[in-house]
């Protein structure tokens, strides 16, 4: 799909079902990994999942590394500013969060 | 320069894991702040991996870009006040989803004669990413209180809305469908961001933490959405990871509200029946207003206290002198519990947070349920600046809009006080009964002027 010359940044080149299987197998993942949640660590696990999904600063960064004109420069760059901001914000306000339950005594055994 | 595919999608693999065991790490409380740390690790690699690949370029934008994120991140994350935290996550979603959006964006730009498979990609990514940032973006503006908390409702709402969204998806079914021009996913992007805008101003009240939840789904797919566009898997697996986890999340959360997920979206929450609640306030009860005084004679005599907090503490930064207040009880041998509504505050756990950032011993926070038959047997139960989890109305008033959401049963203890700053009601924008109720008495205040008002009472008492 890219212009000549746009192609080797690509990532990986896996057909398509492959990366539908992948998807498929990631979204019963990630039903899994945090069935168990409690109730009190819903907001810290909200934001933490608010910074993962800031992994797309990696297509912001592909999309102004190969650039050419202009209108992709300043779009790509919109981008990466605002995909920067996701992972940066996201993980402090995660820590910042988390950081209060840090001094809370250990609970009892049998806790978790 | 890394030069070896292989080596580039082993990389991006070790992110893969990191994010996995990071939402693993955070769903546990002994694990929760590591769980951070290692998602981080993670997304570190995955950026150095990417700055590294062979053929980029524009390296001062990229290093200026990063710069402006990253000052524009770190400020806004760290400036906040912990009751903020909601609209910071918020806000933090939605430049996600508008990233996401954007690359969309400039892969169609630059797609000579894109594969079906890829314009269906960048159609998706734009719309999911589009919707995402609108909506947060409103949803932050109203907690923030930049426009009104309440639902903004209008006739024919959920019809308007259908129609932008279908126009939206008649767009992108044009484009797969063959017609490749630049204005297609202009005119798409546009359409999105309205019924971002759309879909988010109908909502109020308790609801929208699960809205910032389901948008921070939203965000997840349109990133993994992007992976497709750009064949490359840590994205198309990390958004997948968010966007199931978080509509799990978006469930659970709902659950803990008793609320359907479409009744949170379509229900326009707590803007019906306002006329039950005044009518009630015309039949010869009325409130009645207590002091410091009065309250504290009343907590030192008593055996069992308990301390029903809600978002008054929150907005007050009362939590300190909450927990001072209990401390000062317990030495003179009354036994103080906290009971903490799943919902209390703007977001789950908001009240766990900043009570355990007062050092409250996690033993005396009780969760709802385990908290409730105590009332009963308890002396006095000090309400703090909590309105809507502790509403009888959601016991034994169908009319009501809360009505069948859980709540703490304050109602049934000896008796109640209500610390509050007026009689404006709470966040759902709806009377509560319980300040009728002829054992409840009303100290009216600042909720922390109200409790620092109290441990000195309580002191010479």
């Amino acid at each position: 799909m890219r212009d000549s010359g746009r192609g080797d940044e690509r990532v990986t080149d896996l057909p398509l079902v492959i990366e539908l299987t992948i998807l498929v197998l990631a979204a019963f993942l990630g039903f899994e990994v945090i069935a168990k949640v409690p109730t009190m660590l819903h907001t810290p696990l909200m934001s933490g999942a608010n910074f993962i999904h800031g992994i797309v600063i990696v297509g912001a960064i592909i999309v102004l590394g190969t650039a050419d004109d202009t209108f992709t420069k300043v779009v790509g760059f919109t981008a990466l500013v605002l995909a920067t901001a996701n992972v940066v914000g996201g993980w402090f306000v995660t820590d910042r969060m988390l950081g209060m339950f840090k001094r809370r005594p250990e609970p009892k055994k049998g806790g978790e | 320069m890394i030069s070896d595919p292989d080596v580039v999608a082993i990389l991006y693999l070790i992110t893969i894991a990191c994010f996995v065991v990071s939402l693993k790490f955070l769903s546990s409380p002994r694990h929760a702040r590591k769980g951070n740390w290692i998602g981080g690790a993670g997304m570190l690699l995955a950026i150095a991996t990417t700055l590294l690949l062979e053929g980029l370029g524009n390296w001062l934008w990229i290093v200026v870009a990063l710069v402006i994120g990253s000052v524009v991140g770190l400020i806004g994350a760290r400036s906040v006040r912990m009751t903020a935290m909601p609209q910071m996550v918020a806000i933090f979603n939605g430049v996600g989803g508008g990233a996401a959006a954007l690359v969309a964006l400039s892969e169609w730009h630059n797609a000579a004669d894109p594969l079906r498979e890829e314009t269906v990609s960048i159609v998706l990514s734009a719309l999911i990413g589009s919707i995402s940032f609108a909506g947060s973006a409103v949803a932050f503006a109203k907690l923030q209180e930049l426009i009104s908390g309440r639902p903004i409702v209008f006739a024919g709402q959920n019809i308007v809305n259908i129609a932008v969204l279908g126009g939206a998806a008649a767009l992108g079914t044009a484009a797969v469908a063959g017609l490749e021009e630049q204005w297609v996913l202009y005119a798409l992007i546009g359409l999105a961001l309205l019924f971002g805008v759309m879909f988010v101003l109908p909502i109020g009240g308790a609801d929208m933490p699960v809205v910032i939840s389901l948008l921070n789904a939203f965000t997840g797919l349109a990133a993994s959405a992007t992976g497709f566009v750009l064949d490359s898997t840590v994205l198309i697996v990390s958004g997948m990871l968010v966007g199931a986890a978080g509509t799990l999340l978006t469930l659970l959360m709902a659950k803990a509200m008793n609320r359907s997920v479409t009744s949170v979206l379509f229900g326009a929450f707590g803007q019906v029946q306002v006329g039950a609640g005044v009518a009630r306030t015309d039949d010869g009860r009325t409130v009645r207003a207590t002091s410091p005084e009065d309250v504290a004679v009343q907590l030192s005599f008593a055996r069992k206290v308990i301390v029903a907090p809600g978002y008054g503490m929150a907005v007050a930064q009362a939590q300190h002198d909450v927990r001072q207040l209990a401390d000062v009880l317990e030495e003179k041998g009354v036994e103080v519990k906290y009971a903490i509504h799943p919902v209390a505050g703007r977001m789950p756990g908001h009240m766990n947070v900043l009570l355990a950032e007062a050092n409250v011993p996690y033993t005396q926070l009780h969760e709802m349920d385990d908290v409730n038959p105590d009332f009963p047997q308890t002396d006095v139960v000090l309400v703090i600046g909590a309105n809507d989890v502790t509403n009888p109305a959601a016991r034994s008033d169908p009319g009501s809009p809360i009505y069948g959401m859980p709540i703490l049963d304050v109602d049934k203890a000896a008796s109640i006080v209500v610390l509050k700053r007026s009689m404006n009601p709470g966040f759902a924008g709806i009377d509560n009964e319980l300040y009728l109720d002829a054992k409840t008495t009303m100290l009216f205040g600042d909720a922390k002027d109200s409790v620092l008002k109290l441990i000195s009472a309580v002191k010479a008492s």
